[in-house]
């Protein structure tokens, strides 16, 4: 148990000087994140982009080579987690047989919190050219209404 | 495989003198993409992650014994953004490959955002089996 109290201060002093490295550079991040493709000790995997308009959240996933029976989406209230397994080389390549090896593979799985509430029946996703585009309705409750003003 | 240190796209190759080749930064921003790059017994594969490239924007060149990844990515998320992580750029690299290849026989895949390359070796330079004739 001490072992995994010990892994979790790590964690949060990572997260911290993450943070603080945020405030330092505050026009670096989120926006123009050059390094965009994480590799492998990325801690979160995938990337995500989120669009709206009025009735829908769109989340743009960036999820190159991913076996697309491996995906896996579910909507709980306004969280969104997103897993998967994305496939390296072949298995059966010798270590000595690579000249490089950057992408990362392996099994993933990301929570996103979304900033409304969604209406969960009628979520859809697409995953095309490595991009899973997923559409979000809003629920009724979490769409602009207008309000008519009675002049006297 | 050497790699060339070239960061963005600059028009048709062209080489001085020493083989430094010359460039222009365009405007555009251009990233490079991962690639894993493998010996198998007929010659050499690449994988690189090329995510929202469709086969219309992907160039892949052999010139003179450099090989060229040039992509562009499309995004077409509906909506205002409202929160980003990543912005796709164009993607851009370059690679010196052995003679031993034989380019007219390259084969490119594109699949799921991962450009697949096949770098077959020459009739040439491919291992060859010696008998040993026992008097």
């Amino acid at each position: 148990m001490q072992q995994t109290e010990s892994y979790q201060e790590m964690d949060a002093l990572h997260r911290e000087i993450d943070r603080a490295f945020e405030d330092f550079f505050p026009t670096a991040a989120p926006f123009s994140r050059s390094a965009f493709l994480p590799g492998r000790l990325a801690r979160s995997y995938p990337l995500v982009n989120v669009h709206e308009d009025k009735d829908h959240l769109y989340v743009e996933a960036l999820a190159p080579g991913i076996d697309p029976g491996s995906l896996n989406l579910t909507v709980v209230h306004n969280n969104l987690t997103i897993s998967g397994e994305k496939k390296g080389p072949p298995d059966n390549i010798k270590p000595e047989a690579f000249h490089r090896e950057e992408r990362a593979s392996g099994k993933f799985v990301r929570t996103i919190t979304l900033p409304v509430e969604i209406d969960d029946s009628k979520v859809s996703a697409e995953y095309k050219n490595g991009l899973l585009l997923i559409t979000l309705p809003k629920s009724e409750k979490a769409k602009p209404k207008q309000i008519s003003v009675q002049v006297s | 495989m050497a790699e060339k240190t070239v960061s963005a796209p600059s028009g048709p190759p062209q080489r001085n003198g020493d083989g430094q080749r010359e460039v222009t930064r365009g405007q555009e921003l251009y990233v490079r993409p991962p690639v894993d790059i493998y010996e198998i017994p007929d010659g050499l594969v690449m994988m690189a992650d090329l995510p929202g490239v469709s086969k219309e924007n992907l160039e892949v060149r052999v010139d003179d014994g450099l090989l060229t990844i040039n992509a562009k990515a499309a995004q077409t998320v509906p909506g205002e953004p409202v929160y980003r992580e990543y912005e796709l750029p164009g993607f851009f690299r370059q690679f010196e490959i052995v003679d031993e290849i034989d380019t007219e026989k390259i084969k490119a895949g594109l699949r799921t955002g991962v450009l697949t390359l096949n770098l077959p070796l020459s009739e040439k330079a491919k291992p060859k089996k010696i008998e040993v004739k026992v008097d």
